[in-house]
């Protein structure tokens, strides 16, 4: 530790620290995901929909193509937020907990379309829309969790003084992530086990799976330009609170 | 076969699409609306002071 020389080149990494820095590469950045995302989901969907109906499930495995991504990104945005909690609880990077509280509403909004879109195909396959299964039943609990966490990073009114808090209860809730996956493993289930991330490769034709593997790459990258849209506002709101104390203070003196 | 499952297909594609198209609307305005607040305390001369220094450091030299 001590035998760097102060002179040292900050790495990326720290050089992502300063926030003003943060702003500018984000700014260039951002455009470019949200017209990946764009491309993406164009050639995915448009693909998914014109795919032949499924011989088992008909024209419902259209909704495979928006489900399954939704899926993912509800386990995938609370892992990303995992990751800025060790940052805030380790490091204590600035952005780290600016990274957690701008990605639980949209992980929210994911997880509940998941639920719904879930539930809409349920309802022609399964013969209903909700049963308490294994599955269905963690995914609905990560959906509370996403709600508890917006309620507790938005309760104080100064922001960023909930961060301590918000990142243990990111990581105890991360237990949830691995529950789920394996969910249809370990317990018989009503929803179907995985048929891409599995052992022996996935059990999917090419048909569904190119359109599906590009819609889950649209989806995520409209993720990661979203979360970077809302860290730059909430970065923009800190000052904004900081400046108005400044205001304030002045106003008194 | 098609037909009858048209409406789950067009309902599960359209609340989703309202969903994220009101979650992109909603952090658009979010992001609208504190580059608004920061203008106008900058308008009232209220700045970060590594800007202040840039844009004042004249009347910072004066005090």
């Amino acid at each position: 530790m001590t035998d760097v020389p102060a002179s040292a080149k900050p790495s990326r990494f720290s050089i992502l620290a300063n926030p003003t820095r943060f702003l500018e590469l984000s700014g260039r950045l951002q455009p470019w995901l949200y017209g990946a995302a764009l491309i993406a989901l164009t050639i995915g969907l448009f693909l998914g929909l014109t795919a032949p109906a499924d011989y088992q499930q008909g024209s419902t495995v259209e909704i495979m193509f928006i489900h399954v991504p939704f899926a993912w990104l509800s386990m995938m945005i609370w892992t990303v937020m995992s990751i800025s909690a060790l940052g805030t609880l380790v490091w204590r990077h600035p952005l780290a907990d600016v990274a957690v509280k701008a990605a639980a509403p949209i992980g929210a909004v994911f997880t509940a379309l998941c639920l719904i879109t879930g539930s809409i195909w349920g309802r022609p396959m399964w013969g209903t829309w909700w049963v308490w299964d294994a599955r269905l039943t963690s995914v609905f609990v990560l959906f509370l969790m996403y709600l508890g966490l917006i309620a507790l990073t938005r309760a104080l009114d100064e922001p960023g003084k909930s961060a301590r808090s918000a990142a243990i209860l990111v990581l105890v809730g991360f237990v949830n992530i691995p529950i789920i996956k394996f969910s249809v493993d370990w317990w018989n289930t009503l929803h179907q086990p995985a048929s891409v991330l599995r052992v022996g490769g996935p059990a999917m034709p090419a048909a569904y799976l190119t359109p599906l593997l590009i819609s889950a790459l649209g989806f995520t990258l409209l993720f990661f330009a979203l979360h970077l849209t809302a860290m730059r506002t909430e970065i923009l709101r800190r000052r904004v609170a900081a400046l108005s104390r400044l205001a304030a203070r002045r106003a008194e003196a | 076969m098609q037909a009858e499952y048209s409406a789950f297909i067009a309902s599960a594609y359209g609340i989703s699409a309202v969903a994220i198209a009101a979650l992109f609307a909603w952090i658009l305005f979010d992001a609208r609306a504190q580059r608004r607040a920061l203008r106008s305390l900058d308008a009232r001369g209220i700045r970060r002071r590594s800007q202040a220094s840039a844009a004042g450091s004249a009347s910072e030299a004066g005090q």
